[in-house]
């Protein structure tokens, strides 16, 4: 065999919205003034949503969590594309994914203030919930991607993960799975640039994410991740040729993560106020907002309405969820999750649970427990406390 | 009724197929399950009857095997997926941690982990590093998860025809010391499963209990043969089957019938199912007891090559010495 060279596949890239707001009107897919605003909205209602609840966890009324802001485009971008039909398998950073598949604020709020009970929505709704380890879940999307093949239905399984996940074993395993099996899934990565301190350039070698595809037979494509419509048009194409049996794609979405990766994290120990003004400048949302306004679909007036009514949500999703806490919701519940048939021994431990913590409102003292502080990257309040 | 003397590989085959007949939802998938059958043919021929898609040869890769089986699961497929040797789920075993287990608690019940994990374990075959472990308490201590290991041919179909059709998540441990030195009649036209979370008395009596499970059960009745039929020695014989959830009540019956008590297993000690019944035992049968318990297992060592594997695994010498130290107490 001759000295050659092996082809690889190019990696496409795409832009559409630029920071100022102005549009490459060729690239521009049509969609109408009031989908839109509808995008709009959620990109706004997932930043308000966001910075509202930085407020009650720094006031010890939730716990833990990671924010999202700075990454609305790549997150209802994509959620614009998807069907009904297409499964949506979360890692833990899809707040404007969740709100575009009807997440209610108050069962948004139950979750943060630690309890599983609003999870019961779940069926039949195609989203897997959160996954906090992270990769794992891209193998859940090969899986669920396989039954949709299986069953021969036009849908797509689509996860989301970050930077950091392209380091793990999962994520490529799930991609050669996808690959070899030629099976309907879209693995839709947010670069967010940071892996809690770890930058993307200590997290890979590669001169891009989206290229790593290549070595799995499966497209791949890169896209100005705050720019919602080139986000939009990337997953729409991606979702389409899985849903029309041509395989996996995975989306690069370059986006950045403006707060904390969790309230407990503090970007200043490992970043400069430089970079982040960097990003400020690209924001999703402020460019996308200078271009309604230019097309005149949006004025200050009707900026302020949506935004009162954003507000009244959130409030009201946050009161409800306070007072399901204040319901005296049943503290052993988890027992019943277990298995289908709860083992006798286990019955014994709940009862045995029940005597013990019996008049002891052990439910209230966790949520009271919160200790307002920073430092520990990517846990709870138990660091804080000793930090 | 008309039966077939079958191992427990062609036994398994047969749950397999019959499972496969019975719910076209279920598939095989992992390394080298289709075209060769499994290594230890297990899954032999179910690609000719049920094709590729149902009998998959999958990459080389056993946390996505794994996991694609929890996705399969959640969507609402049966899968039944093959790692090739238990030493190998340790790559997908995040998957059994974070996600198979879980899935039931933390979307309250919104989804289940229909799947069955298979792999064979457990030493005595003179295999390479990492095909002989018995690391079954690992997965004991995951709440969630069902954890079986069959004892026979009849016992190993009947169970996994159950936990193909479990709800909850299982992990199926298949003794390989065992898979092809013992044949026993399986009623073949008969649709026999057993249920998950029971344990079988292999042998009824009143003097004395040996508790034990999957390929120790064959070493503790060769063990007690000669002395049941020369001696009139008397013991009862539980054969654990599912190791969790644990069946309390047959084992605590058996204690407050007999007062005297022996654990055999081949994992390690340390965190042994022993030391798990045995603290059940004081839990709810301590003044039952007539003898201290007496349990005899694998040692707290990594398991050795396999020239000195037989002073690991519990022989009939050892079981014997723990019944003796309990019956003369």
């Amino acid at each position: 065999m001759p000295k050659g060279t092996i082809t690889l596949e190019s990696i496409e890239t795409l832009s559409i919205l630029d920071e100022h707001g102005h549009v490459d009107e060729k690239l521009l897919p049509k969609l109408t003034p009031e989908e839109l605003l509808k995008a709009y909205r959620f990109m706004l209602f997932g930043r308000r949503l966001d910075e509202q609840a930085m407020r009650y966890q720094r006031q010890g009324r939730i716990g833990t969590f990671g924010p999202n802001i700075g990454q609305e485009a790549a997150q209802v971008g994509s959620a614009m594309a998807l069907a009904d039909q297409d499964w949506f398998i979360p890692s833990f950073r899809e707040l404007g994914v969740w709100l575009w598949r009807g997440l209610s604020t108050q069962a948004y709020f139950m979750g943060h203030m630690g309890f599983e009970d609003a999870s019961t929505n779940l069926k039949g709704a195609g989203n897997l919930p959160m996954a906090v380890p992270v990769a794992t879940q891209c193998c859940h999307a090969a899986g669920i991607a396989w039954g949709i093949k299986i069953d021969k239905k036009k849908a797509a399984a689509v996860v989301y993960f970050g930077d950091g996940a392209t380091s793990e074993g999962s994520f490529h395993e799930a991609l050669n799975f996808c690959g070899t099996m030629h099976l309907p899934a879209v693995f839709f990565c947010q670069n967010n640039q940071w892996a809690i301190s770890t930058p993307l350039k200590k997290q890979t070698a590669s001169g891009s994410l989206a290229q790593k595809a290549v070595a799995y037979g499966v497209k791949g494509v890169q896209v100005d991740g705050n720019d919602v419509f080139a986000v939009y048009v990337a997953a729409q194409e991606a979702l389409e040729r899985a849903r029309n049996g041509k395989g996996a794609t995975l989306i690069e979405a370059l986006t950045f993560r403006k707060s904390v990766h969790t309230t407990a994290d503090d970007p200043t120990v490992y970043r400069t106020i430089e970079e982040e003004r960097l990003w400020e400048s690209k924001d999703p949302l402020s460019r996308f907002k200078k271009y309604l306004e230019s097309k005149n679909f949006l004025n200050e007036k009707k900026n302020h309405e949506l935004e009162e009514k954003i507000a009244q949500e959130i409030k009201q999703g946050y009161e409800k969820a306070e007072e399901f806490r204040n319901s005296n919701p049943d503290p052993l519940s988890y027992f019943d999750y277990v298995y289908e048939r709860m083992p006798a021994y286990l019955q014994w431990q709940k009862e045995t649970a029940q005597s013990q913590c019996m008049g002891r409102n052990m439910i209230k003292g966790a949520t009271e427990a919160a200790v307002a502080g920073s430092g520990a990257a990517a846990v709870g309040q138990l660091e804080e406390a000793a930090d | 009724m008309s039966t077939k003397r079958l191992t427990m590989v062609e036994s398994l085959n047969l749950a397999l197929f019959e499972e496969m007949r019975r719910d076209p939802n279920v598939l095989v998938l992992g390394e080298d399950v289709g075209v060769n059958g499994g290594v230890f043919r297990v899954t032999k021929d179910l690609i000719k009857e049920f094709g590729a898609d149902r009998s998959v040869d999958t990459p080389l890769a056993e946390e996505a095997i794994i996991g694609a089986s929890f996705g399969l699961a959640v969507y609402g497929k049966r899968p039944v997926c093959e790692i090739q040797f238990d030493g190998f789920i340790f790559e997908g075993f995040d998957q059994i941690e974070s996600h198979m287990r879980r899935i039931r608690m933390r979307s309250r019940g919104s989804f289940t982990c229909p799947m069955v994990l298979r792999a064979p374990c457990g030493g005595g075959i003179r295999a390479l590093e990492h095909h002989n472990e018995s690391a079954e308490m690992l997965y004991c201590h995951i709440p969630g998860v069902v954890v079986v290991m069959p004892s026979g041919p009849r016992n190993a179909r009947a169970l996994l025809k159950a936990s193909i059709r479990s709800n909850d998540p299982v992990i199926f441990f298949e003794p390989k010391a065992i898979y092809r030195s013992i044949r026993e009649d399986i009623p073949v036209d008969h649709d026999e499963v057993a249920p998950l979370g029971k344990a079988h008395i292999a042998r009824p009596g009143s003097q004395f209990t040996v508790i034990t499970y999957g390929p120790m059960l064959k070493v503790t009745m060769d063990a007690l043969k000669k002395r049941i039929e020369e001696k009139n020695w008397d013991p009862e014989v539980i054969d654990l089957l599912t190791l969790s959830p644990l069946d309390n009540e047959t084992i605590l019956e058996s204690v407050k019938k007999t007062g005297r008590v022996v654990i055999v297993h081949e994992a390690p000690r340390t965190g042994g199912i022993a030391a798990e019944i045995i603290a059940r035992i004081n839990e709810f049968a301590f003044f039952n007891l007539q003898a201290p318990i007496e349990r005899v297992t694998g040692w707290d060592t990594p398991y050795p090559f396999f020239a000195r594997e037989l002073t690991y695994i519990p022989d009939a010498p050892r079981i014997m010495n723990a019944i003796e130290n309990v019956l003369k107490y």
